[in-house]
């Protein structure tokens, strides 16, 4: 198995309120890793680290080999924020095509990139004009638009509906099977079944980092919600 | 390449909002028009307005329009996202000088056609002297509204920016008095700002037939500003924040 990004003893603080407290894990390359946990938990900050947005204070995240945030790892990753970052200004197909020709790519790989999201319809519409899980998508778009090697998407689905959820996720399973590797946050717990792996975090601290099946069974129920709650009651009755 | 992808990007994103382009070209010229009639029959007077007036509007149209760009790149997060694609902080700052130093170059353009052709502006010297300078005037504010964009938050601070920046320089540059009879220290201040250079350029292409030295050096000192100023936005453009 090759390690694709490997975070070992990360620390960060926002503001003086210390946000991931010596996070340590591994994610395998070609393979959808799901990152869960509730809002404020630290899951942006662990996917900003990987990307080598976030000032980090200690510990180190290895992405493809090179430190987070290399030269060489900017042709390789493809970002999703929260919130989406595609000019309102400008159309779907604009913001794609703009976003492609920084890595060298043309139109044809723009358009593609639009037809699997889902936009091909509107993208001659201004983003600003698009509801907020179309905006959320031209903006998914402008992250696969490069075939990045690895993929980091901050609630990707949120918004959307389910039929295009699923066809989302067909997507990224199409993406690790060609090889990249992708890692999701996501606060809505069914998704989670469609990793092959997750990593489940609370108050800057990991508490789970198995296949969804192993984690149902450590926790010794079918539902990955009740499964959370059992590894977090677990964890507090022991103290560290 | 990128540098021409990112001009093409802010250049498509104005022409969607056909309300700021016709702003930037007719408001220059609502203006100089409004600035005939306050002097009318006094053509010494408006030849020696309008001139300046030609250099200080795309300097502060281009300061408001790039600090609030700017700021919305940092606010919605496209800068964040640009900054981990392969484009490089000269790409994105270059590629603003670009695409509004053209918008700049067609105001200018039209504001000069209007105040020559119409309302009889007369200068010793070139036209072409005078749009070369307005257009190192705007991407001097563009520069400088990149700059400040970075000590903003909200768009209300951005905006504010403006008084803070323009208004000294406009009335130190010797428009309102001139520069040796100010005080020393006032002198001083005003030998160190950059839209003195301009005016007074400006004034020694209405002054002059020939393009004179002075003329060349005010020219370089404005473009040496833009330099300094785009050095220092670049420092502010942080790839990685807390």
């Amino acid at each position: 198995m090759t390690i694709a990004i490997e975070v070992a003893d990360l620390v960060v603080h926002r503001g003086s309120r210390p946000v991931l407290h010596g996070l340590t894990c591994a994610i395998e390359a070609g393979s959808i890793t799901g990152l869960l946990g509730p809002s404020g938990s630290g899951k942006t900050t662990l996917m900003r680290a990987v990307v080598g947005v976030q000032v980090v204070r200690s510990g180190t995240v290895t992405v493809l080999g090179h430190p987070a945030g290399h030269t060489a790892l900017r042709r390789q990753i493809g970002y999703l924020t929260q919130a989406p970052s595609v000019y309102a200004d400008l159309t779907v197909r604009e913001n794609a095509r703009y976003f492609a020709s920084l890595y060298g790519l043309g139109a044809a790989d723009a358009d593609a990139a639009v037809r699997d999201v889902g936009l091909a319809g509107a993208a001659r519409q201004l983003v600003g004009d698009l509801s907020g899980g179309q905006r959320s998508r031209a903006s998914l778009a402008c992250a696969i638009v490069s075939k990045p090697k690895v993929l980091i998407l901050d609630e990707p689905t949120v918004g959307q509906d389910p039929v295009l959820r699923d066809e989302l996720w067909a997507q990224f399973r199409g993406l690790a099977e060609a090889g990249s590797t992708v890692l999701v946050s996501s606060h809505v717990m069914d998704e989670a079944n469609r990793c092959d792996r997750l990593l489940l975090i609370r108050e800057g601290l990991l508490i789970a980092d198995d296949t969804p099946a192993a984690v149902k069974a450590a926790a010794g129920t079918d539902d990955l919600d009740q499964a959370f709650l059992t590894l977090i009651r677990r964890r507090e009755a022991v103290p560290a | 390449m990128i540098l021409l992808h990112t001009t093409g990007r802010i250049l498509r994103q104005l022409r969607h909002d056909r309300r700021t382009v016709a702003m930037l070209v007719a408001v220059p010229t609502l203006l100089l028009t409004l600035l005939y009639y306050m002097f009318d029959g006094q053509g010494m007077v408006f030849d020696h307005l309008a001139l300046v007036m030609l250099g200080v509007f795309p300097f502060i149209i281009m300061f408001l329009i790039t600090s609030i760009a700017m700021l919305r790149e940092r606010t919605t997060g496209t800068l964040e996202r640009l900054l981990t694609t392969p484009l490089r902080k000269t790409d994105l700052l270059f590629g603003y000088g670009l695409a509004f130093g053209l918008a700049a170059a067609l105001q200018a353009a039209v504001a000069s056609a209007l105040a020559y052709l119409l309302l009889g502006l007369d200068t010793q010297g070139s036209p072409g002297l005078v749009i070369m300078i307005a257009v190192a005037n705007a991407v001097l504010g563009m520069a400088l509204g990149l700059l400040a964009s970075a000590f903003a938050k909200t768009e209300f601070q951005a905006v504010q920016f403006m008084p803070v920046v323009a208004i000294p320089q406009l009335l130190l540059c010797g428009l309102f008095v001139p520069r040796e009879a100010m005080a020393g220290w006032l002198e001083a201040v005003s030998s160190a700002l950059p839209l003195t250079y301009a005016v007074e350029a400006l004034q020694e292409v209405g002054a002059h037939t020939d393009a004179t030295g002075t003329m060349w050096r005010d020219f370089a000192v404005v473009v040496g500003a833009v330099l300094v100023a785009l050095l220092a936005a670049a420092a502010t453009l942080r790839r990685r924040t807390p």
